[in-house]
């Protein structure tokens, strides 16, 4: 559990969005040794808690066939040990139709029930799909107070780069959101691959230079969440950390907004050279205002790509926010 | 019932004759994982032969009369390897020596304008550093290049064992001209890919 | 004129590194020392390194693979001790640079050197033997795949001595593993040992399959041959479908860092996912390549010490084979998170979890093959029963990784990091030991030590659940893989936990050295005189231990898919002839395979240093070795009946002096 976040700015968000209330669920799974803290277990969003959810059907499931056999096997070996001469010996039993329908048809029926399940929540939890209010378990606000917040995410050596385009700010290892509205994130790197993951929300996706990838997201429980890189990037890679922090509301979402402008510093060209550089363990920086576009500047960066995928990427321009890009970027078939 | 086979079939030439089965049936397999190879490279060029990088496109820099004339030496180098067979299964080694230095000729030309090919790219700056096109285009028509050479230094170290080292067209010696010929006619089917997905979709 | 390669490569300021060099160079120059003294180079040389014999060269890979066992379980230790040490507020004494280097070299060497090394020597020693056959069916092509893999880990091994090993992870994965952010040598370590160790493995598949093919005894159709036999002919079709992508996939990489190709850099057109890909499209596989010949392990090891037929052998071979065809669609389970869209995911999470249907049912015969069986618990029937419960773990939670939705919170977590360790010990390694335990009275004629075979055993059981079970909550509890150090109190005493399980495989370990020198001590009170210690099925077990030279005097026929027991129920004796032997055709040992090893090896070096020149001299040196050979033709000989007589009669005789011991102790 994080209280302090990297800098002492940052420390003066609102307390509410910071402090980490244990919910019932948390409790519960306390009942596990490892619910206890934060991780996949102890889920603060819809998306997590689905997730979570999905864990416990399959083990269970599973749990069928893999708790007898380890009892039968035990049980089997030790009851026909040689030096029991009370068990058959049956040296020529080495088939029966029934048996082998049997261990055909078992797994074949747990695969089934599995594989609809798959199929089904791999639709349902595609990070590309925005999240329906119903879904989000939210209860739809008039005031369209939680119509989705987009963040851009650019993975650094080694740090995290987010940028708010409607708000018009941008942080480094530090990422907030009010609690109960979707956040569409899209995701570049401006050199090797990472994964964007913050645990107790769910889904990881990974960061890819000249790529966008896309992530849907929700905390429906204020908090301030470690999130990480979870794909090898280099030497400073155990220190790609960041806080996302789930405000209570969202005027305290504003009014972080408002310490992130009072830095007053610029997100320009030069504070992006120096961002380029690559650092290790950076503390959380705001950046009060950003010039131009600078995540599409990152992925045009890379723009020596051909015809076909300049032109998917100005149709992905125009489409309106939160729309799930077709085809390029990061949606790879066999190779694209 | 574990008995012992009677039969004694270990009659020197038989065995080699079965050796040389069991050789040139290993070196088709061999050939079915280059198989494999040529396809990776065939699915990387796929992914990239769009990745122009803002440069120059297959119709800029592939000249088909060339690749015309290179494919025409591939072919009939297969037809003359086809004849040093039937020569050396009539079991004359005169005609055989004959027939593939001719297909040894038309695989060096082949070799000759291929890399005349690659050296003018090159120099006019469409090297494979410049886009992943020329990079994925470079490797393909290279590997299979390649593969002609070592054949190439192949067929030459089999003339050279049967003049200079006077070696016999014995059964030894037509399994492994069965080899060089599975590797030489494989390579022209390969070819045969390279130029249709290679030169012709990229000029049309 | 040296390329890259200059003073300051070798590590001066890392101590553990030369340390290890140190050691090793030590353990080298003793090895030498010893060989010279004993004046046993000639012994070595024609009898071993110039040895075409399918069961010598099959004990040189198992050699190989314990002693790079040996060096990836160094590593293994520091990265377990890094991270008990490496919690809130300390950074453990392994620094990035290092640390990273070491995980790298783990799972490298641990897949490439250790887990196919086992796998290719068990191959080679009891697939010929199992078929009837005298050797491969291309002795000279084995001799120069198990050179290209020994010179393949000396370089990986030089990587400690001259400059560095890779850094990203045993995959590396571009664009971080190209020129522009791994500009040292430490990656073309990475694929030169690769790449000439994976042409050495392409060349084996080829090599056995044929064998199986073409040499089994008469009358040993499919459907009789041994599982172990099945299952090597599905790894040979394995390795020959997926190792070509492999070298074209580090060819690729090679030419982008040494030519600036652009295959998978960010720029101009270079796509990583492609990378991804084809890596995994051969890495796939390579995990199946692993795994089936631990399987046919354990179906011969039940069925033996079961005292009973295999149950289910014909569901047993579909099985295999439906593994085998499987796993080549299964790849992108390895990177749902890579953004592919649902159906895509969906489709590799469905086809993966159905491979589980095979391995269930493989677990379901060998449990009915134990049920209504005598069981005796020798050492491999106990790596065999921990295996059934290990695996049905983690059989488990690799379903759990194959439904997308659980992946996208478990990947790249230790909660992976816990799943391929508990099928790759828990399955491919237990499967290893016991085959060595099993097949190591025939190889060498005595067996190894009970006594420490299961303490070994229980030392590597319990030390797996108190490595890995931890690593399994710290997967959930968020933490990933390839981290240095960490800050979230709650890992640390997982951590420690893991630690404790990686000291009890140690001990583990230890016990193996120590049974192997018990055993060469008790070698005669461990005597296998018959040649079939275990009562065993199959027709390794009928030729002596060790079997002479050429394996079978005569090539039996077979009419059922158990030769050797059929035909001891029915109370035969097994090769009774004892003279009218025919002469036996054998290939004369040759040094060329060591020989292209070593100009392989020269060629990798300078491709790993830029020397080009010396590269150009390696390559020669493999073209003029082949051109040589091939001129050659006094490459067999016939071994004469009355040779054969005398080492069979021998045999014999030793069989009656123990009956008539027998008789007179009775």
């Amino acid at each position: 559990m994080r209280l302090t976040p990297g800098s002492g700015r940052a420390g003066r968000v609102p307390a509410g969005g910071v402090l980490r209330r244990v919910s019932p669920a948390a409790l519960l799974s306390l009942a596990l040794p490892l619910g206890g803290c934060e991780g996949v277990l102890n889920p603060m969003g819809a998306v997590g808690e689905a997730e979570r959810t999905l864990i416990f059907t399959a083990v269970g499931l599973m749990l069928l066939v893999v708790v007898p056999v380890i009892v039968l096997t035990l049980w089997f070996a030790w009851h026909y040990r040689a030096s029991n001469t009370r068990a058959r010996y049956l040296p020529d039993f080495h088939h029966s139709t029934a048996i082998e329908i049997t261990v055909w048809a078992v797994p074949c029926l747990i695969i089934a029930i599995l594989g609809y399940i798959t199929f089904e929540t791999t639709h349902s939890l595609d990070p590309y799909r925005p999240l329906t209010t119903a879904e989000a378990g939210v209860v739809p606000d008039p005031a369209a107070a939680n119509k989705p917040l987009e963040v851009e995410v650019v993975a650094l050596d080694w740090k995290w780069l987010f940028i708010y385009p409607e708000q018009h700010v941008a942080t480094i290892n530090e990422v907030a959101f009010p609690v109960n509205r979707p956040v569409d994130f899209v995701i570049t790197s401006d050199t090797v691959m990472n994964s964007f993951f913050i645990p107790q929300l769910g889904t990881q996706i990974y960061a890819m230079a000249g790529m966008k990838t896309q992530l849907h997201l929700i905390a429906n429980k204020p908090g301030t969440y470690f999130g990480q890189s979870a794909n090898f990037s280099g030497d400073g890679f155990s220190d790609m950390h960041f806080n996302a922090i789930a405000t209570a509301t969202p005027a305290d979402f504003d009014t972080w907004l408002d310490h992130v402008r009072a830095s007053g510093r610029a997100l320009d060209a030069g504070a992006i050279a120096e961002l380029e550089k690559p650092t290790i363990a950076v503390p959380a920086t705001y950046f009060g205002s950003v010039e131009g576009n600078p995540f599409q500047a990152y992925i045009d960066k890379f723009m020596g790509k051909g015809e076909a995928m300049r032109d998917a990427m100005h149709g992905a321009d125009a489409a309106p926010a939160g729309e799930t890009m077709p085809g390029m970027s990061g949606h790879s078939g066999m190779g694209n | 019932m574990l008995t012992e086979s009677a039969s004694a079939h270990h009659a020197h030439d038989h065995h080699h004759e079965e050796a040389g089965a069991t050789k040139v049936f290993g070196f088709w397999l061999y050939l079915m994982t280059d198989c494999v190879l040529f396809a990776t490279l065939f699915a990387g060029f796929a992914v990239l032969h769009d990745q122009f990088a803002g440069g120059v496109t297959g119709r800029d820099i592939f000249d088909l009369k060339d690749v015309g004339i290179e494919t025409a030496f591939l072919l009939f180098s297969s037809v003359t390897y086809g004849f040093a067979m039937l020569s050396a299964h009539r079991g004359s080694k005169p005609a055989v020596l004959a027939w593939l230095a001719i297909t040894f000729l038309f695989g060096a030309g082949f070799i000759g304008m291929e890399i005349r090919e690659f050296s003018s790219l090159i120099a006019e700056g469409h090297g494979p550093d410049k886009s992943a096109f020329l990079s994925a285009f470079f490797t393909l028509v290279g590997t299979h290049g390649g593969h002609v050479t070592f054949g190439l230094i192949w067929m030459a170290t089999l003339m050279f064992q049967m003049t200079v080292l006077g070696k016999p067209l014995n059964a030894v010696y037509i399994s492994r001209l069965a080899c060089l010929s599975l590797f030489w006619h494989f390579l022209d089917i390969v070819w045969i890919c390279v130029f249709t997905v290679v030169y012709l979709m990229g000029v049309l | 004129m040296l390329g890259k390669l200059n003073w300051s490569s070798i590590p001066f300021d890392n101590p553990i590194e030369l340390g290890a060099v140190a050691f090793m160079g030590l353990v080298v120059l003793a090895v030498l020392a010893v060989v010279t003294k004993a004046k046993a180079w000639g012994y070595l040389w024609t009898e071993w390194l110039t040895s075409v014999d399918h069961k010598k060269i099959g004990v040189m890979y198992i050699v190989v693979a314990f002693v790079m066992l040996l060096r990836g379980f160094a590593d293994a230790i520091m990265m377990r001790s890094q991270l008990a040490l490496a919690g809130p507020g300390h950074k453990g004494y392994l620094p990035p640079e290092h640390y990273d280097q070491i995980f790298s070299a783990h799972g490298t060497i641990m897949i490439f050197f250790v887990a196919m090394t086992f796998v290719i020597g068990l191959m080679n020693i009891a697939t010929p033997l199992q078929i009837g056959a005298r050797d491969v069916a291309f002795p000279f092509l084995n001799s120069v795949s198990f050179w290209l893999t020994a010179v393949s880990v000396g370089l990986i091994n030089l990587s400690l001595a001259l400059g560095a090993f890779a850094r990203n992870g045993w995959l590396e994965y571009p664009p971080l593993s190209g020129i522009q952010f791994s500009p040292d040598v430490g990656v073309d370590y990475w694929i030169w040992s690769l790449q000439i160790s994976g042409i050495g493995t392409l060349l084996t598949g080829v090599n056995f399959f044929v064998t199986i093919l073409k040499m089994r005894a008469p009358g040993m159709t499919f459907f009789r041959m041994p599982v172990f036999v099945w299952t090597i002919l599905c790894t040979s079709v394995l390795i020959m479908a997926a190792f070509p992508v492999l070298t074209v996939t580090l060819t690729m990489l090679s030419l982008d860092r040494y030519l600036g190709f652009h295959f998978f850099t960010n720029e101009l057109g270079g796509n990583q996912m492609m990378y991804v890909n084809l890596i995994w499209v051969w890495g796939h596989p390579e995990v199946y390549i692993l795994i089936l010949p631990a399987f046919g392990v354990f179906s011969e090891v039940t069925s033996t010490y079961s005292q009973k037929r295999l149950f289910g052998y014909t569901s047993m071979v579909w099985a295999t084979i439906a593994i085998t065809v499987l796993s080549f669609i299964v790849w992108l389970h390895h990177f749902f998170t890579m953004g592919s869209g649902a159906n895509v995911n969906a489709f590799f999470g469905i086809a993966t979890m159905i491979i589980a249907v095979p391995t269930g049912v493989k677990i379901f015969n060998w449990l009915f093959t134990i049920y209504g069986g005598r069981v005796t618990f020798q050492t491999p029937m106990l790596w065999t029963v921990g295996f059934m419960v290990t695996f049905s773990i983690g059989g488990m939670t690799g379903v759990m990784l194959a439904v997308p939705g659980i992946d996208f919170v478990l990947h790249n977590s230790l909660f992976l990091i816990a799943h391929f360790h508990n099928v790759i010990i828990g399955g491919a390694v237990f499967g290893y030991l016991a085959g060595v335990t099993y097949w190591f009275p025939k190889v060498f004629g005595f067996k190894l030590d009970e006594k420490w075979g299961k303490r070994a055993f229980w030392f590597w059981l319990t030390g797996f659940y108190f490595a890995f079970m931890p690593l399994y909550v710290l997967g959930f509890l968020g933490a990933t893989r390839r981290m240095q150090h960490y800050d979230n109190p709650a890992y640390t005493p997982w951590m420690h936990i893991a630690l404790f399980g990686a000291v009890l495989i140690m001990c583990g370990i230890i016990c193996q050295l120590v049974q192997i020198v018990v055993s060469i001590r008790h070698r005669a009170e461990l005597a296998d005189v018959t040649g079939d210690p275990w009562h065993g099925r199959t027709l390794e077990w009928a030729v002596s231990s060790p079997p002479p030279f050429y394996n079978f005097a005569t090539i039996p026929e077979v009419d059922s898919a158990e030769p050797l027991w059929t035909a001891k129920n029915r109370g035969e004796i097994i090769f009774h002839t004892r003279d009218n032997y025919q002469p036996i055709h054998m290939p004369k040992n040759t040094a060329a395979g060591l020989f292209i090893g070593i100009f392989a090896g020269v060629m990798g070096f300078a491709l790993i240093w830029s020397i080009f020149w010396l590269a150009a001299i390696g390559l020669l040196g493999i073209m003029f070795t082949l051109i040589i050979k091939t001129c050659n033709d006094d490459i067999d000989y016939y071994v004469q009946p009355d040779e054969v007589a005398r080492i069979q009669n021998a045999h014999y005789a030793r069989i009656d002096a123990l009956a008539s011991e027998k008789h007179y102790a009775d």
